[in-house]
């Protein structure tokens, strides 16, 4: 526990009312959206401005006091529980939109600012800042970039990285470290910036982000297939980008899935379909009308036993109601769902969904699977009762083998959750011996107290 | 000091509900009381964390957890936007019910709750006074509103610009009736409720004039209670078991297709907590209470979707209006087109949407009373898209929304009528 002086301090940086000290109010920032043991932090502090944060920072430092950042608390992989205990960092007061530039397409942000709320403020202006997570209505974008997170339109337009042209961030002295720049080329030293990207707050804490911004697509059109089996799917899948077309968006349902869907719609999905794909391309109207056609075809030949075409705005939602569904559709079907999001070379799905069923008979669990087939982050999701301990200790035992699976696929253990705490005794497998000791180094460098949301990644 | 062994074992009750929170934070997007505070504890998640961590003994600052818990509109919008489908609401009550009981009730919500509310006839008593003498100490500042404020209040009710109570409560200008079906061959039990009853009678005289108009009958019978929901939100099972079953015991002297009420929050109430806090009752009042919460609707559902009333073709516009919908209406009920219908029907107005028309306008009953800057911040928002709206008049289905609007509009010195969507709809019956 902090001394009452310590407090003091803090309440002399942020004020009374953002330091956080009561029991209730402490334990609401034990835990995040992993499934993992809750650990209480000492104090919660919010700053709300920049100066704050960076004395924050420092105060945390001199005293050796660990330091966990967190946005909204959303990831899975446990970042944002204070294992170490010390100081959970509120950064959600730091939540404005700094500048959205037309001109350069670009824009700067503090880092609590809600990725939705963002992303309709840019559309407002008829820009488009394309990451979508599906957590997105409440995370936020230093949240986002601290994890590199991902969403539907992955496959086409990229991830969170690929729009991160600068960050601007706190060392653990609290001194303001600039890194990148508002220009759409800039080599100028090292790139810090990508050190922070996927970093989970272990390498700085952000202050301000710059991010890029792209023009809409002028149309889009979305399509639906209904497959007897996976590995048509996933042929169709690789056939689709064989042709030269990358949707933006490629989602797959698998059978579990379509079915648990189905009792919580009752849309109508047929229940024996083994795999169903949701296809949307966009671009100019042209384009999008010729490769909408081609893809229906792809489809047909590949065994697609129904191929949809979503005629308006009206059947398009529609079309996507089901994978809208699917996580309500599996959060519903039992108390406990992990959710997991081991990552493989697009041709290796249907072994993948393979492997999943054949560890969920093993182990006498249900998993649904779901997720983006185009870019072959896949969300095998395992519908449990963690009160339950032979039960849930056979789901560790599960996301282990799903892990080794990907892995031996030459998959990642990670598409888009982070490590946190939850992975980091498996980053070794997918890495190096000395890719660890690296890390290490490099932390010890920056950090050497090891306040920075000490214990996730690289573990200690 | 309480047992806390004893307080979590009773929480461990509701645990089969509250492990099915997946813990993914989505509430947070539309909970109004996080949006103004960004703490956790203040939003579902944190909530059922709070009680998950009494429930295994793990915190004990029972009080605290208390007041976390009580820090909330009970508006359902984390509900209606829950992934899992938690049973946020029945989690809320239940649990308030368990820690409220037992830490006990504030001073302030004794005399309200078992004093006052339960004893019909000396509420109403204590209310006429206070009409008849309210004159004397508060000065009218909004007539298109009709709110005042009151210097000599200001201690218990803050600077709050307060609709009067009505000098005349709809329950001595209509004790009673029983009238027979006609065109329509439809009967109803009118069930008005406290807030219309002592301030908006004005609301329950629009129903009375309406179901005449389209032949409906109407069972309205003396003494009526209210529904139990201040009781029930406070963890006063007691009480609510006392208004519910009165309640009961009178409607079933009547015969009817329907019960009606212009509240929101009641007919949310009657319809969907009554079903669920019927164990402490007796066979025979069991039956009561079910009865009477299946026949529960609403009146712009009643009047749309029973009676028959359709928009007109060709409105001619004119007067503005814009609705609210009350979280009980929409979120609850699922009542959300019935209101825009009525509206429509009445061919001098024109419908203009505000944004977030749906979201909370920040009352939620005594979370008013305990929490009113948060309430004030919660309805400034409500009253800047109303605004926004360039309405001239705000029609919304719930009584409560009523007084907590009109303060809002009125402290800014908007001049924008706050009605009740009957009301309009009735200006078009002579
Ligand atoms: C229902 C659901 C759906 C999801 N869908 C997706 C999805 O489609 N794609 C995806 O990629 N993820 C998804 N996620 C995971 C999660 O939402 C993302 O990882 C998101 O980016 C986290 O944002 P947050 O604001 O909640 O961050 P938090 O969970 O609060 O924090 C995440 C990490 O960022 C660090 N951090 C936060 N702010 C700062 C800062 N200012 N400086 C330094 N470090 C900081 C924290 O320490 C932590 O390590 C989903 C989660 C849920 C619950
Ligand atoms: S949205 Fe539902 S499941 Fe998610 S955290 Fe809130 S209450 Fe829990
Ligand atoms: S009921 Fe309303 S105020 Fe209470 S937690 Fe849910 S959204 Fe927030
Ligand atoms: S009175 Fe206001 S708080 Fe209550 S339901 Fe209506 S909208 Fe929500």
């Amino acid at each position: 526990m902090p001394s009452n002086a310590l407090i003091k301090e803090f309440q002399a940086i942020v004020g009374k009312e953002n330091v956080l000290e009561s029991e209730a109010d402490r334990h609401s920032y034990s835990y995040d959206s992993a499934v993992l043991d809750p650990v209480v932090p000492d104090l919660a502090v919010r700053p709300t401005t920049s100066e704050e944060l960076g004395k924050v920072v420092r105060l945390c430092n001199e005293n050796g006091l660990p330091v966990t950042p967190r946005g909204s608390g959303t990831n899975l992989s446990g970042g944002t529980i204070p294992s170490k205990g010390g100081i959970v960092l509120l950064t959600n007061a730091l939540n404005k939109i700094v500048e959205i530039n037309e001109e350069d397409l670009y824009a700067v942000v503090q880092p609590g600012v809600i990725t939705a709320k963002f992303a309709a403020e840019v559309a407002k202006r008829g820009l488009f800042y394309p990451p979508d997570p599906g957590s997105q209505a409440v995370s936020t974008l230093g949240g986002n970039v601290a994890e590199n997170a991902g969403g539907l339109r992955g496959l086409k337009y990229g991830v969170t990285k690929d729009y991160v042209m600068g960050v601007d961030f706190f060392d653990v002295n609290g001194e303001l470290v600039k890194s990148g720049s508002r220009t759409v080329k800039c080599v100028t030293g090292l790139n810090l910036s990508a050190l922070q990207v996927a970093s989970e707050g272990t390498m700085g804490v952000f202050n301000e982000i710059i991010l890029k911004l792209v023009p809409p697509p002028a149309a889009n059109k979305a399509m639906m297939a209904l497959f007897d089996n996976v590995d048509k799917a996933s042929a169709t899948v690789a056939a689709i980008i064989a042709a030269k077309i990358v949707p933006c968006t490629l989602e797959l349902l698998d059978n579990v899935t379509i079915n648990l869907v189905e009792d919580f719609t009752k849309a109508g999905l047929p229940r024996d379909a083994q795999a169903i794909l949701l296809i949307e391309v966009d671009g100019h109207p042209g384009q999008v009308a010729e490769e909408a056609e081609k893809v229906v075809a792809i489809c047909k030949k590949t065994g697609a036993t129904e191929v949809k075409a979503a005629k308006d705005e009206a059947e398009r939602n529609k079309l996507w109601e089901a994978r809208r569904a699917a996580l309500p559709a599996l959060a519903r079907a039992k108390p406990t769902t992990v959710l997991e999001d081991a990552t493989v070379p697009r041709s290796k799905i249907p072994a993948m969904i393979k492997a999943i069923n054949a560890i969920a008979k093993k182990y006498d669990l249900t998993i649904g699977t779901f997720g983006h087939a185009g870019d072959g982050n896949l969300h095998p999701t395992i519908m449990c009762d963690k009160r339950d301990k032979n039960e849930f200790h056979r789901v560790e035992q599960a996301v282990d083998e799903i892990f080794d699976v990907a892995l031996s696929f030459k998959g990642t253990l990670s598409g888009e959750h982070g490590i946190g705490l939850a992975k980091a005794k498996w980053l070794e497998k997918e890495t190096s011996a000395a890719t660890i000791a690296y890390a290490k180094a490099l932390k010890k460098a920056i950090d050497p107290k090891g306040i920075l949301n000490p214990g996730k990644i690289i573990g200690g | 000091m309480a047992d806390l062994h004893k307080l979590a074992q009773m929480l461990q009750e509701l645990d089969d509900q509250m492990v099915a929170c997946m813990k993914c934070g989505m509430c947070q997007a539309v909970c109004p009381v996080f949006a103004e505070s960004l703490n956790e504890a203040d939003v579902t998640r944190g909530k059922i964390a709070l009680l998950e961590n009494l429930a295994k003994e793990m915190i004990a600052d029972a009080k605290g957890v208390q007041e976390k818990l009580n820090k909330c509109l009970l508006c359902g919008s984390c509900a209606a936007n829950c992934p899992s489908g938690v049973k946020i609401m029945d989690i809320f009550l239940k649990a308030r019910i368990i820690v409220n009981t037992y830490m006990g009730l504030s001073p302030v919500k004794k005399v309200i709750l078992k004093g006052m509310l339960t004893r019909p006839a000396l509420f109403n008593s204590l209310v006429s006074v206070a009409a008849r003498f309210q004159g004397v100490f508060s000065t009218p500042v909004n007539e298109i509103i009709g709110s005042s404020c009151s210097q000599w209040l200001s201690p218990v009710i803050g600077d709050r610009h307060f609709l009067g109570l009505a000098k005349e409560p709809l329950h001595s200008a209509v004790p009673s009736l029983d009238s027979a079906p006609g065109a329509s061959g439809l009967k109803v039990a009118f069930f008005p409720g406290c807030v219309v009853d002592k301030m908006f009678p004005r609301v329950g005289h629009a129903v009375l004039k309406v179901m005449a108009h389209h032949g409906v009958g109407v069972y309205l019978p003396a003494g009526q209670s209210c529904c139990g929901i201040p009781a029930l939100s406070s963890g006063d099972r007691d009480s609510y078991e006392k208004l519910v079953a009165a309640n009961a015991r009178l409607f079933a002297k009547g015969r009817f297709d329907a019960l009606v009420t212009p509240c929101a929050t009641c007919t949310a109430t009657i319809k969907e907590l009554w079903p669920k806090f019927v164990d402490g009752f007796d066979a025979t009042t069991k039956a009561q209470v079910l009865a009477m919460s299946e026949k529960a609707m609403d009146v712009n559902q009643f009047l749309v979707d029973k009676v028959g009333v359709t928009a007109v073709d060709k409105p001619t516009g004119g007067t503005r209006v814009t609705v609210h919908d009350p979280c009980h209406l929409a979120k609850s009920l699922g009542v959300r087109k019935q209101p825009r219908t009525l509206l429509g029907a009445n061919r001098d107005y024109e419908l203009v949407e505000m944004a977030e028309a749906d979201r909370c306008c920040g009352c939620g009953g005594s979370f008013n009373l305990a929490h009113y800057e948060v309430s004030r911040s919660i309805g400034r928002r409500k009253r800047d898209n109303i605004v926004a709206s360039k309405a001239d008049v705000v029609a919304t289905g719930c009584p409560a929304c009523m007084m907590q609007i009109s303060d809002m509009l009125s402290q800014a010195g908007d001049r924008i009528a706050v009605r009740h969507p009957v009301e309009i709809y009735a200006e078009t019956i002579d």
